[in-house]
Parts: structure tokens; C-alpha cells; sequence
């Protein structure tokens, strides 16, 4: 998509068409020809395997919507329909929702890759934001394909996170009605949340083409962190990382067909195959497992409005972190102090996971009773999400910034080729193979 | 901004007169152009902000969907000491009926501390304290709230704990508002119209 091109146009058609619309040339730079890292590792690949997830979820909800009626009264006997009596609609309809999970699950491994890896750092700013931006659509394109089947969770979530915008003062009230366009969730909400819900995947599509336009301007960022200095640095993408992210996302379709055939509704709630009831609301309304770290922020919160600022806050640190992180080494692989706090992050989103699946006052260790101080008891749900998105905001406001300024790096290599080539003593551990002299 | 023609025109003008090519270059008569760009954006702006109106409004609540705003209902069905939930607006709407019991406790806990302080009398009709007619949806997130649960036996919002006392008023928990009271009115004592 830049730079200088290597495509000779093979024979009259394709001299001809070049002449015309170079969308050839367009192909064999960005996916043939184009220099990659050599260094690039399995972690690498997650960016192929969302390609994948988008194709996927674009397929079978094309074939879903052949089916669906979004109608209060029909959604969830359309569905059902779908599961029983389209042919292969099971499989499709199975495919959509857990490949919706895949989805998540693939991009959270890319997220982590390149906080780990410092991607978004200079000159990846715009490419990490437009990650962000992709990530904010899928977060909304998912709670409205959830809506769709009108069941119970379906409709009492709707009703939940519509309700997260009445916090706004003033015209909160004003704009929920608008979503609504009624007085309460209800049919028109159906519809526009089925129309927005079929077209944000193609908004998601023209963002990716952004982010790949953004990544081939600078090229992948590597492990080690350190730009590319000469050729010997790169591979062409082709052969080496269409095979490499070939074979990664045989993998992760194995896994993902796993799902599919065999605990299609693992990641599913069972509440949500009872058709949606206005006036019953389900004992304990979660969302789907993608969001519950965010949903466990909003709770940890005990103000309304404080609560949706913290949960909008936890994305906006997304888009705030080239700014935030201070340190000119990009990759943690050399930032042993960051590293340590970047592992606890880690688990921190997890713990947060975890308590956003749970009811506020369930007990962390069942039984222990020791932990109470003042009116509050330390040992519930409610006081670990507390902690845990204490540490969420400290890491990006406090330990990022001030941790680029504070810390010793280690020495980074001089190149990509140096630590594999040359017997450094810096070298990583296992690197010190000379795989060029074995064969 | 400019077509190939006019940046031509501006070079003859410039090249001439030998002012800036940016600005009051037009040759004969600079203001003209510059009212012609004015008055030409203001009409494009003006007209897509027209049109996004109706493209914005068309989400709020249509006509219908406002015509079915109002519901009668016959309050000879709910005995005293229960409560009914009717569907409204599509929301559920709670028609209780208080027992004395309920009544007192409300009105004992009416200068309690209440984080959206309202007096019992408040929020019932004149005289018909023993009818509480309120928007059944928790002011938290909107959640239905459990009849008769909770620590001050009003209502219990089972999706983030929210305690209602027998006004529908907040007492505890993390919604910020009391239940809300609809617009209603008595159309005979055993008939009221919400709405």
C-alpha cells in the first residue's frame, strides 16, 4: 500500500489492468511481496485469525438475517425455526454465536500482543487507535446481535445497558427514549438494533482496511521492539507468514469447531432460551462473557453516573495509552519491572472477568467472615472488583507513565538479526542457537 | 477547495495585479466571489442540517406508539395487601394495594433518611393512601423489582440489590431515585386511567 513495488505484471491482461485499476499490484505488495519482521512469533498471528472471525461472522449472519424476523413477537420463535427447521441452521446459527466469542477471544490475545509488545507506540499511534475504534464497534455490534433472539437476557440486558446512557444528566432521559424510540425496550427497538446490527460488521470491515493501510505504513512492529534496519531484517509475507498465520488459524478453527459441535452453548446463558418477558426480570442479569470485566467496573462503582464514567473510562485508557506509556522501549521483553506489573494486569482483567460473572456480595472464600471492616465486608465481590479496578486505572495513569521515566531497561539489540547471529551476551535465552548453521 | 479553473484564473490575477493568491484575488471583483463561497457553504450546511433532522427524529417514539399512552384499569381486582402488575407504555406498572400496616410504616419513615427525600402523601392521591401506583422499574438500571422484598418490605431489585420501602421509596442500595409516580387520575373510585 506504500513505498516502492515490485509487481511485474505477468502477461497483456494484467499489463492492461494495472494500467487501469493496479488492484493487483494493491494484493501482491500488502499480501506477496511485502517485507515482514523475521522474528515474528505466534502471537503474530491473532491479526490473520480476526480476518477470519470477520469473514466468518459476516457469512453466517448474512444467512441468519435470510431467516430472522425482528419482530418482538416473532424473534424468538424465528430462531427457533432457524435451529430446527432451516436446513443446517443449527450449524449456522451455532457457528454466528460462538464465533462471536472466537471473535472476542481472538482479539483480546491481539490487544495483549500489543500492549505487551509496545505496538502502539511511535510510529503505530493511528494504527493502535483504529484497533480501538474496531474493538468499540465490535463491543456495540455484539450487545445488539445479542438483543436479537429476544430472550430473557436478551431483553432485561437491552434494558440494562440502554439504561447506562439515562445516567448522562440532563438529556440522558432524552436520548434513552430516542434509542428506545419508545418509552420502554420494545419493537422498534428490536428493529433498528437488528438494521445497526447488520451494518456495523461492514463499518468494522472498512476500519480493518484502515488499520492494514496503518500497518503497512510503518510495517509489524517485532518482538524485540526494534525497527527494521536492512533487508536481512524482513521476509517477504509470503510464503512465510501466509503459511505461519495459515497454520494458526487451522488451529484456532479446531477450537472453535470444538465449540461448535460439541458445547455449542458453553459460553451461552441458559436464561436466554426463555422468550423475553417485560414484566419478570431475570435473578442475575450478566452479560456475555467479553464484557464481564467491564460490567464488573460499573458495579464496583456504587454512584449511577460514576459507575458508566469508570466503565467508558476503562476504554478511553485504551486510546490514551501511546500517550501514557513514557518509556522509549517498546518491547516488554527488555522492561523486566514493566513486565512484572504488565503480568499483574493481566491476571487484574481476568479477576475482573471473574467478579463481573458474580452476584455483588458472593463471598471470594466462602465461609470467612474475618474480613469485615467498618460496614464493609472485604471478603465479597463487590470490594475484589474495587481492587481490581483501583489497579485497571493505576496501571495506565500511574505505573505506565511513571515507570518510562524510573525504570533501567535492559540493552536492546542492535538489529532484528543481531541477537540470533551473533553470540551476544544480551541475547535472549534460546536464541543463541545459530539456526542458520544447522541446515 | 478550488476547481483547476478558478486557481487558474487566480494565477492570471495574481501574475497582474501581484497580490497573494489566497485571498481578494478574483480580479474584478473580489466581494462577489467571496459572498458567492459564503452564501454557497451556508446553503450546503444549512440544508444537511435540515436533512439530519428528520434522519435523527425518526428514532424517537412514533405516533402510535404514543397513541397507546394511556391505560384504564379497574382497581376492584387487587386486594388489599397486593399488588398487580399491568403492563404500560411497555413498561410494568405496579398497582398496590397498601394495607394499613404498610400505610403507617411509610408514613413513619417519612422524614427517616431518605436519599430522594419524599413524604408518603406525596406519592399517592389525596385521600386514596391506600392505593401506591408507581413505574415498576428499578431507577438504577432498570430492573422489575420483587413485590414485598427487601429490609423495609417495599421492593427488592434482584439484578444489583436495590431496597424499596412500602412508598417505593429508596432506601438502600445503588439506585438514586425513588420509584417513579405516573401521571394518573381516578376516574371513579374503583377506576383509574394512567397516562
Amino acid at each position: 500500500m506504500s513505498g516502492h513495488s515490485n509487481y511485474e505484471p505477468k502477461n497483456g491482461f494484467e499489463k492492461w489492468l494495472d494500467e487501469r485499476l493496479p488492484i493487483i499490484r494493491l494484493g501482491y505488495d500488502s499480501l506477496v511481496d511485502f517485507p515482514t519482521p523475521k522474528n515474528l512469533n505466534y502471537w503474530y498471528t491473532f491479526g490473520g485469525i480476526l480476518a477470519v472471525c470477520l469473514g466468518i461472522q459476516i457469512v453466517t449472519g448474512i444467512i441468519l438475517a435470510m431467516h430472522y424476523v425482528a419482530h418482538v413477537d416473532m424473534a424468538f420463535a424465528s430462531v427457533e425455526h432457524i435451529m430446527r427447521d432451516v436446513n443446517y441452521g443449527w450449524l449456522v446459527r451455532y457457528m454466528h454465536s460462538n464465533g462471536a466469542s472466537m471473535f472476542f477471544l481472538a482479539v483480546y490475545v491481539h490487544m495483549f500482543r500489543g500492549l505487551y509488545y509496545g505496538s502502539y507506540k511511535a510510529p503505530r499511534e493511528v494504527l493502535w487507535l483504529l484497533g480501538c475504534v474496531i474493538y468499540m464497534l465490535m463491543i456495540i455490534t455484539a450487545f445488539m446481535g445479542y438483543v436479537l433472539p429476544w430472550g430473557q437476557m436478551s431483553f432485561h440486558g437491552a434494558v440494562v445497558i440502554t439504561n447506562l446512557i439515562g445516567a448522562i444528566p440532563v438529556i440522558g432521559p432524552a436520548i434513552t427514549t430516542w434509542l428506545w424510540g419508545g418509552f420502554a425496550v420494545d419493537d422498534p427497538t428490536l428493529n433498528r438494533f437488528f438494521s445497526l446490527h447488520y451494518l456495523m460488521p461492514f463499518m468494522i470491515a472498512g476500519v480493518v482496511g484502515l488499520h492494514i493501510w496503518a500497518l503497512h505504513v510503518p510495517g509489524n512492529n517485532n518482538p524485540t521492539g526494534v525497527n527494521v534496519k536492512s533487508k536481512e531484517d524482513t521476509v517477504p509475507f509470503h510464503p512465510y507468514y501466509t503459511v505461519k498465520d495459515g497454520f494458526a488459524i487451522s488451529v484456532f478453527l479446531l477450537m472453535y469447531a470444538a465449540f461448535v459441535f460439541f458445547n455449542p452453548n458453553a459460553l451461552g446463558d441458559a436464561v436466554n432460551y426463555v422468550p423475553a418477558n417485560p414484566l419478570v426480570t431475570p435473578a442475575h442479569i450478566v452479560p456475555e462473557w467479553y464484557l464481564l470485566p467491564f460490567y464488573a467496573i460499573l458495579r464496583a462503582v456504587p454512584d449511577k453516573l460514576m459507575g458508566v464514567i469508570f466503565m467508558g473510562g476503562a476504554i478511553a485508557m485504551l486510546f490514551l495509552l501511546p500517550w501514557l506509556d513514557t518509556s522509549k522501549v517498546r518491547s516488554m521483553r527488555y522492561r523486566p519491572t514493566a513486565k512484572l506489573y504488565f503480568f499483574i494486569f493481566v491476571i487484574v482483567t481476568l479477576i475482573l472477568g471473574y467478579c463481573g460473572g458474580q452476584l455483588p456480595d458472593n463471598k471470594i472464600i466462602p465461609g470467612l467472615t474475618t474480613f469485615q471492616v467498618a460496614a464493609s465486608d472485604l471478603n465479597s465481590v463487590v470490594w475484589l472488583s474495587r481492587l481490581a479496578t483501583a489497579y485497571y486505572f493505576a496501571y495506565f495513569l500511574v505505573i505506565l507513565p511513571v515507570l518510562g521515566l524510573t525504570e533501567s531497561p535492559l540493552p536492546q539489540p542492535e538489529s532484528i538479526s543481531e541477537p540470533v547471529l551473533s553470540h551476544s551476551a544480551n541475547a535472549p535465552v534460546g536464541a543463541a542457537a545459530s539456526p542458520e548453521k544447522r541446515g | 477547495m478550488f476547481s483547476p479553473q478558478l486557481k487558474g484564473s487566480f494565477k492570471v490575477a495574481s501574475t497582474v495585479v501581484g497580490a497573494t493568491p489566497e485571498h481578494h484575488t478574483g480580479g474584478e471583483d473580489p466581494n462577489r466571489r467571496d459572498f458567492i463561497h459564503i452564501a454557497a457553504t451556508v446553503a450546503a450546511v444549512g440544508a444537511a442540517g435540515g436533512l439530519a433532522w428528520p434522519f435523527i427524529d425518526q428514532m424517537n417514539p412514533a405516533a402510535d406508539t404514543l397513541a397507546l399512552a394511556s391505560v384504564e384499569f379497574d382497581l376492584s381486582k387487587v386486594e388489599t395487601g397486593q399488588q398487580v402488575v399491568i403492563k404500560w407504555r411497555g413498561k410494568p406498572l405496579f398497582i398496590r394495594h397498601r394495607s394499613g400496616k404498610e400505610i403507617a410504616s411509610a408514613i413513619k419513615d417519612n422524614h427517616a433518611d431518605l436519599r430522594d427525600p419524599q413524604t408518603d402523601e406525596e406519592r399517592h392521591k389525596a385521600g386514596k393512601a391506600e392505593w401506591l401506583i408507581l413505574i415498576g422499574t428499578c431507577t438504577h438500571l432498570g430492573c422489575v423489582p420483587t413485590f414485598g422484598g427487601g429490609d423495609y418490605g417495599g421492593w427488592f431489585c434482584p439484578c444489583h440489590g436495590s431496597h424499596y420501602d412500602t412508598s417505593g421509596r429508596i432506601r438502600k442500595g445503588p439506585a438514586p431515585k425513588n420509584l417513579a409516580v405516573p401521571e394518573y387520575t381516578f376516574l371513579s373510585d374503583s377506576k383509574v386511567k394512567v397516562g
